[in-house]
C-alpha cells in the first residue's frame, strides 16, 4: 500500500537530498524541476508506482497555472499519489514525464495544445488536437472564442 | 517526416482521413519502404469539439448528455464514470438497487462494445460485412434492452449520481435474461467461425505485438494492457460499485498480439456473462436513486458540491476512463477534464506498426479499438 502522504513525503526527503516538497489535502506538492527526480524515485521504489494515470493542468488566473497527476502501480495494484506542480501562469515551462513513463506523450501534448504549458525535452511537442497554425490555448479561462458569425 | 529525396525508395502515404478502416476521422501519415512502414504518426482532431470546455460552462447534471457522446458505443458507462466522479466529490450514497442497474447495464455495454469491436476487425481483415452483421445482430437485441430502460438506444443519458434516472420497466429483467442465455451461444457460433480459422490466425499471429514492459510504461489500460499479459482490472483494483460481490475472472494474454487482443476480448465477454447472471438473480427491490442524488437529479442548478477534487475511474470496456473534475463552491465545475482511454493507447501506435505491412497496419489499428468521439473530444 502507498502509506500516508506524511509518511511518503518524510521517506522522499530522506532518499533525495534537496527536495521541497509540500502538503495539502491529498496533493503532494512539488517543485517543477525536482518532479522527473522524484517521479523516477517512485517509480524505482519499493511503491513501484510505473503507471501515469492521468496527466492534466488545471488554468488559475491571473499568475497560476497547476498540473495534476496522477500516478499509480500496476505491479502492486495500489494508489492514486496525487502530485501537484505550481508554475508561473505567464512562462508555464515543466520538465516532460516521457523519459520516465511513456504514456505522457500525448497528455502532455495535449496540455500544451490546449493550455500553452511547454514540456522541455519532450521528444515531439506539436499541437494535437487543434491545428498547425492554430493561434492561442482554447482551455484556458480567459481565451476568447472568435466570433464566427462576424462578416469578414 | 524522413526527407524525401529522388534517389530514395521511400514513400510518404496518407492513410485516412476519410477511409472506413480508420473507424471514423483519424489519419495516420506513414512513410513506406515497399510494403512496410518506416515511420508512422497518428494526426488526431477532425472531431474535435472541446468537450472539456462545454463541461466547464454548464452545470454537472448537464454535461451527462455529452458523455454520451464521447464514446457513443458505450454511453452508459461514460455516464457511470461521471457519475462516480460526482459522487466523490460530493460524498453522495448510491441505492442498492441502483448499484446493480449500473452493474447490469456496465457489462451489458461490455458486451456491445466488444462484439462491435470484433466485427469491425474482421471487417478491416477483409471479410467485408458478414461477420459484422453477425455481430450487429447480437448487438441490436441488447440496443433494445437500452431503449427499454432508457428511453434510447445509444445515447442513454441514464446514469445519475446516487443511482439511475428512472427504475427499470416491466418485464424487463425477463428479457435481459432471455438475451444473456442466449449470448454464450452466439459467442460460440462466433469463435466457431473465428478463432481456430486458418486465415484470421495468419492475418492476426504475431502482428503487431505490444511487450508487457512497454504497455506499462505507455499506460496502456483495458483488454489491450491484458492482452499483453498484465493483470490489471480496474473493477478488481479499485473494487468500485458492488463489483467485489461478484465471481468473475481476468482474462489474460501471453503475446500481446492482435489475435491476443481478439481473444482477450471473446474471454471478457463470457466473463461478462457470468456477472451478468450473478447481478440479475441478486437484485433487491427499492429505490433505484439515493435521497440525495434524487434532489440533486429534480434541482441540478443548487448543487453546489464542497471545494477540492475528485478522479473517478472506471473500468470502461475500451481501458480506464476517468473523470477529473475540480469545484470551487459553484454550480459548475471550475474543471472537467475526460481521461479518454482510446485516445492514450494511441500512443503506441507507431512501436507496434514499424516493419509491418500496410494492410497490418489496418488491423492493429482496428484491434486498439478507438472511437473518435472520444480520440477527439
Amino acid at each position: 500500500m502507498v502509506p500516508p502522504l506524511e509518511q511518503l513525503k518524510g521517506e522522499l526527503e530522506r532518499a533525495l537530498p534537496g527536495l521541497t516538497l509540500g502538503l495539502e489535502g491529498a496533493h503532494l506538492l512539488v517543485q517543477p524541476n525536482d518532479l522527473v527526480r522524484l517521479c523516477q524515485w517512485l517509480k524505482s521504489s519499493d511503491y513501484h508506482l510505473d503507471y501515469v494515470a492521468n496527466l492534466t493542468a488545471v488554468d488559475y488566473p491571473p499568475d497560476r497555472m497547476d498540473m495534476i497527476y496522477h500516478l499509480h502501480s500496476m505491479a502492486k495494484k495500489h494508489g492514486p499519489v496525487t502530485i501537484r506542480v505550481t508554475l508561473p501562469r505567464a512562462t508555464p515551462v515543466i520538465p516532460s514525464l516521457v523519459p520516465v513513463y511513456r504514456g505522457a506523450e500525448f497528455q502532455e501534448r495535449e496540455v500544451y495544445d490546449l493550455y500553452g504549458v511547454t514540456f522541455e525535452h519532450h521528444p515531439d511537442l506539436r499541437r494535437i488536437l487543434m491545428w498547425e497554425g492554430f493561434k492561442g490555448h482554447p482551455m484556458r479561462k480567459d481565451y476568447v472564442p472568435e466570433n464566427q458569425d462576424a462578416l469578414e | 517526416m524522413t526527407t524525401l529525396t529522388p534517389e530514395s525508395q521511400l514513400l510518404e502515404v496518407s492513410l485516412g482521413p476519410q477511409h472506413p478502416s480508420t473507424h471514423g476521422v483519424f489519419r495516420m501519415q506513414t512513410v513506406l519502404d515497399g510494403e512496410r512502414i518506416v515511420k508512422l504518426k497518428p494526426v488526431m482532431g477532425y472531431l474535435h469539439r472541446n468537450h472539456e470546455q462545454i463541461g466547464e460552462g454548464m452545470t454537472y447534471i448537464a454535461s451527462f448528455p455529452f458523455t454520451d457522446r464521447l464514446d457513443y458505443f458505450c454511453a452508459m458507462t461514460n455516464n457511470l464514470g461521471l457519475a462516480i466522479a460526482i459522487e466523490q466529490l460530493a460524498g453522495i450514497e448510491v441505492a442498492e438497487r441502483g448499484e446493480y442497474i449500473r452493474v447490469i447495464m456496465s457489462e451489458l455495454t461490455r458486451l456491445v462494445n466488444h462484439t462491435a469491436v470484433t466485427g469491425f476487425l474482421l471487417n478491416d481483415m477483409g471479410a467485408f460485412g458478414t461477420p459484422l452483421l453477425y455481430a450487429f445482430r447480437e448487438r441490436e437485441k441488447i440496443l433494445d434492452l437500452f431503449e427499454m430502460a432508457s428511453g434510447s438506444r445509444m445515447m442513454c443519458n441514464y446514469i445519475r449520481p446516487g443511482g439511475v434516472r428512472e427504475d427499470l420497466p416491466e418485464g424487463f429483467l425477463e428479457r435481459a435474461r432471455e438475451v444473456v442465455g442466449n449470448y454464450p451461444r452466439f459467442l460460440d457460433e462466433f469463435e466457431a467461425l473465428l478463432t481456430e480459422n486458418e486465415i484470421v490466425r495468419q492475418r492476426t499471429e504475431r502482428v503487431g505485438i505490444l511487450p508487457k514492459e512497454l504497455a506499462i510504461s505507455a499506460s496502456i489500460t483495458g483488454p489491450m494492457l491484458r492482452a499483453s499479459g498484465v493483470d490489471y482490472d480496474i473493477r478488481k483494483v479499485d473494487g468500485y460499485s458492488i463489483y467485489p460481490r461478484f465471481t468473475f475472472k481476468v482474462p489474460l494474454g501471453t503475446v500481446g498480439d492482435v489475435y491476443d487482443r481478439y481473444y482477450v476480448r471473446i474471454l471478457e465477454m463470457r466473463e461478462s456473462v457470468k456477472i451478468l447472471h450473478q447481478a440479475m438473480k441478486e437484485i433487491p427491490k427499492g429505490p433505484a436513486i439515493s435521497p440525495k442524488g434524487a434532489t440533486l437529479v429534480k434541482a441540478p442548478r443548487t448543487f453546489r458540491p464542497p471545494k477540492g477534487d475528485a478522479y473517478g475511474r472506471i473500468e470502461a470496456p475500451k481501458g480506464e476512463l476517468g473523470f477529473y473534475l475540480v469545484s470551487d463552491g459553484s454550480n459548475q465545475p471550475y474543471r472537467y477534464h475526460v481521461r479518454a482511454p482510446s485516445f492514450i493507447n494511441l500512443t503506441i501506435l507507431e512501436d507496434m506498426c514499424l516493419g509491418h505491412k500496410v494492410a497490418d497496419t489496418i488491423i492493429i489499428l482496428g484491434s486498439v479499438d478507438i472511437v473518435l468521439g472520444e480520440v477527439d473530444r
